[in-house]
């Protein structure tokens, strides 16, 4: 190389620009960071905060994800809570019927292996992994039909996994509370 | 100085013999499961095809480039020859051994279990085998990575280690220890199970050893490309590094903070708590800024270059780049894959954007725009840079390789846009295939299509990569010379010890992975009820 290697004011202004852009690229990674830390607690955005577990092998047998009390239903404060299971290759209940503005809690888990549980056109989204209790607060703001494909590899019949949630209004979902505890529109 | 020429070539060859092969299976994945297959097939075969060609893209194609290449730096930088040579053909045989031992099973349909494994479902154990003695193979290059950097620094007391060497060997510790993660999952967990010794496994403990691999094995990938864009770019385009020590602060930032961050890919997981999917997202934050050094240096370095030879004006100096040199090519190519893919990382990290695309068509699109995208187009350009010193043979059809960067450029972009896009629209990942037919989904069936296209461009590109390389094997006989790395702009006389070795770094590498996954690990070890039964997969019982 023809350059001659210059240890006096090069070196100088070299090392000071790229000090400024270190310390500009840790500036932007705080701000990334900071904005995740606000939203977590100002709003309270976040991922599922706690561990709870439940035994498959006994899911149908005892406990909260009995066959009889899976789909929605109202709670005394007026939220809904859904209770769902993912296997191999279905949900149950395979169609969810919520009601639109309304605070929702959605509990689920698996049946056998891993799989997964995302409403298309929103932001719902988690794993059932077996063994353990998927718990995610949501809120639908308008009615409509979304698909709910499980999206997680769980065997040769993955690619036919697919349930369906129904938002209805909330008077016509409180209508239908009247006949049933556990609503579904499986049937 | 390249005295195990053929070792060196081995590792390369076979790499870019499962690369290719496993690039033909990623193509018919495109197609089976895009519209334009109107036949039936068995799903079954699909999820065989993608759990080969993840395995053998994910574990033995980059684990075999940073082997060749790292015995090529050792040799080259070091300028003395390799110690340990015998050891090193145990290790590479040991990865060839490991990869048909892993595969037999698997084209058997007796492990689709996809490369990550995905317990509760067990496949045959050999699968499993075949991928540990993958994973032995490549420690013991490890292990020559470092015997050879310690016999050097006591020869040359006080002298910085050459950069390449350095970051090839911060490489080297990142992979030893990210691979614990997924060997305690398969030997404690997964393989008594396969072998029939117990009959239930904890499927969240495992998903959580395997996310310190999950994550951190990118890294391992993305090292021979951050090698070569610091170490083998400047000096091909006439230029110099433009920060010697920023560079080893980059490798080591990469050692350092590689493995606590792995969490991030279970945001959506019911066991682990916030707090530490917090904790790991905010590292994940800190593992983006050797990534914007990095960014900064090599095009800082460029520059450097083109003003050597006359470039001049603010941007004009982009203009006065050798473009015509196929590195040059290259390393733009992929700086520009890795911004779109760097971007994508950071909505897939951040704490509570992740809901909106987990586990989609975004993320094939993600992955395969960085380590198929940013970091294979560099194995190429390295490959290409090396092979005449390695064959003996003169450089020739340079044309023929801009062709083959272009197009996989292309390729790459013309797959991994649409993926991202219906990704954003909900499409799932990993599906032999879709009901197109379904108003819901057949708006994604034209970006399903692009992606296929693109695919194709992607296997012709492949095609062509392999016949360069063959045609290298076969041309006019001429001596390249010594093999020769970049120099810093301003060369280190006397180095601070802290960027010449690797103590503290290692200290800090195990101690913060301990104290993000500590916990988890442990609150998960202690719940006894959560061990569920194993779903056997194939026909194996």
């Amino acid at each position: 190389m023809a350059t001659e290697t210059d240890h006096g004011p090069g070196e100088a202004v070299a090392a000071r620009i790229e000090r400024r852009w270190a310390t500009l690229s840790i500036v932007i990674v705080a701000l990334l960071v900071g904005m995740a830390a606000v939203i977590g607690i100002h709003r309270a955005t976040m991922p599922q905060a706690r561990v709870e577990t439940a035994d498959p092998k006994t899911l149908h047998l005892s406990g909260e994800f009995i066959e009889s009390n899976l789909g929605s239903a109202v709670e005394p404060d007026g939220s809904v809570t859904v209770r769902a299971i993912g296997q191999q290759y279905s949900f149950t209940p395979q169609c969810i019927v919520v009601p639109a503005e309304t605070p929702i809690t959605i509990r689920a888990t698996s049946a056998d292996v891993v799989h997964g549980f995302l409403i298309e056109g929103t932001n719902i989204n988690t794993m059932l992994v077996p063994g353990y209790v998927s718990d995610l607060p949501v809120r639908f703001s308008a009615p409509g039909e979304h698909v709910m494909p499980c999206q997680e590899f769980c065997g040769i019949g993955h690619q036919g996994m697919w349930g369906k949630v129904k938002v209805v209004d909330r008077t016509a979902f409180l209508n239908m509370t009247a006949a049933k505890r556990r609503l579904t529109c499986a049937d | 100085m390249l005295t195990n020429k053929r070792l060196i070539l081995a590792h390369f060859w076979l790499a870019f013999i499962v690369f290719g092969l496993a690039l033909v299976l990623g193509a018919w994945q495109m197609f089976v499961r895009s519209p334009l297959n109107t036949w039936h097939f068995n799903p079954e075969f699909y999820y065989r095809s993608v759990t080969a060609h993840g395995s053998a893209m994910g574990y033995v194609f980059p684990t075999l480039i940073a082997m060749g290449f790292g015995y090529a730096i050792t040799e080259a930088s070091l300028e003395k020859p390799l110690v340990g040579r015998r050891w090193a053909w145990v290790g590479f045989f040991l990865v060839a051994i490991g990869a048909v031992v892993a595969m037999i099973p698997v084209s058997l349909g007796r492990a689709s279990v996809l490369y990550t494994f995905y317990p509760p479902m067990i496949g045959n154990p050999f699968y499993y085998i075949g991928v540990v003695m993958v994973v032995v193979g490549s420690w013991i290059w490890v292990a020559l990575m470092s015997i050879n950097f310690t016999i050097w620094k006591r020869e040359n007391p006080g002298k910085p280690v050459p950069l390449a060497m350095f970051a090839n060997v911060a490489g080297s510790y990142l992979w030893a220890w990210t691979a614990v993660g997924a060997a305690l999952e398969i030997l404690f967990q997964i393989l008594p199970v396969a072998l029939g010794l117990r009959s239930t496994i904890d499927a969240g403990l495992a998903r959580v050893f395997f996310s310190w691999t999950l994550h951190a094995i990118v890294y391992f990938w993305l090292i021979p490309t951050y090698i070569a864009y610091y170490t083998i770019f400047p000096r091909a385009i006439g230029g110099r590094i433009y920060s010697d020590a920023m560079a080893r602060i980059a490798f080591i930032l990469f050692v350092v903070v590689a493995m606590p961050i792995g969490v991030h890919h279970l945001f959506a997981d019911p066991q682990v708590g916030a707090g530490f999917k917090f904790m790991h997202s905010v590292f994940t934050g800190l593992v983006a800024l050797p990534t914007l050094l990095t960014v900064f240096t090599i095009c800082a370095s460029a520059e450097i270059a083109s003003r050597l030879c006359g470039g001049r004006g603010a941007f004009g100096w982009i203009r006065a780049l050798p473009w015509s040199n196929p590195i040059m090519l290259a390393t733009a190519l992929s700086l520009v894959m890795l911004g779109f893919g760097g971007a994508g990382g950071l909505i897939n990290m951040s704490y509570q954007l992740n809901t909106s695309v987990h586990n989609t068509q975004w993320v094939t699109g993600h992955f395969h725009l960085i380590f198929g995208g940013a970091i294979v187009i560099m194995y190429f350009a390295i490959a290409y840079d090396l092979w005449p010193h390695l064959t003996g043979r003169a450089s020739e059809g340079f044309g023929l390789m801009r062709t083959q960067l272009w197009l996989w450029f292309i390729g790459m972009i013309v797959t991994t846009f649409p993926w991202h896009y219906v990704g954003i629209l909900g499409m799932p990942r990993r599906m032999a295939f879709y009901d197109y037919a379904n108003p819901v989904i057949s708006p994604e069936a034209f970006s399903v299509v692009m992606s296929a296209i693109g695919g194709f461009i992607l296997l012709i590109s492949g095609t062509l990569f392999l016949l360069v390389l063959i045609r290298g094997q076969f041309s006019t006989k001429g001596e390249a010379g010594a093999y020769r790395f970049a120099i810093a702009l301003h060369m280190p006389e006397r180095i601070p010890v802290a960027l010449n070795s690797f103590g503290l770094w290692l200290a800090l590498m195990v101690g913060l992975t301990v104290v993000n996954y500590g916990f988890p690990i442990a609150q998960l070890m202690a719940l006894s009820e959560t061990n569920v039964p194993a779903v056997y997969v194939g026909a194996s019982r």
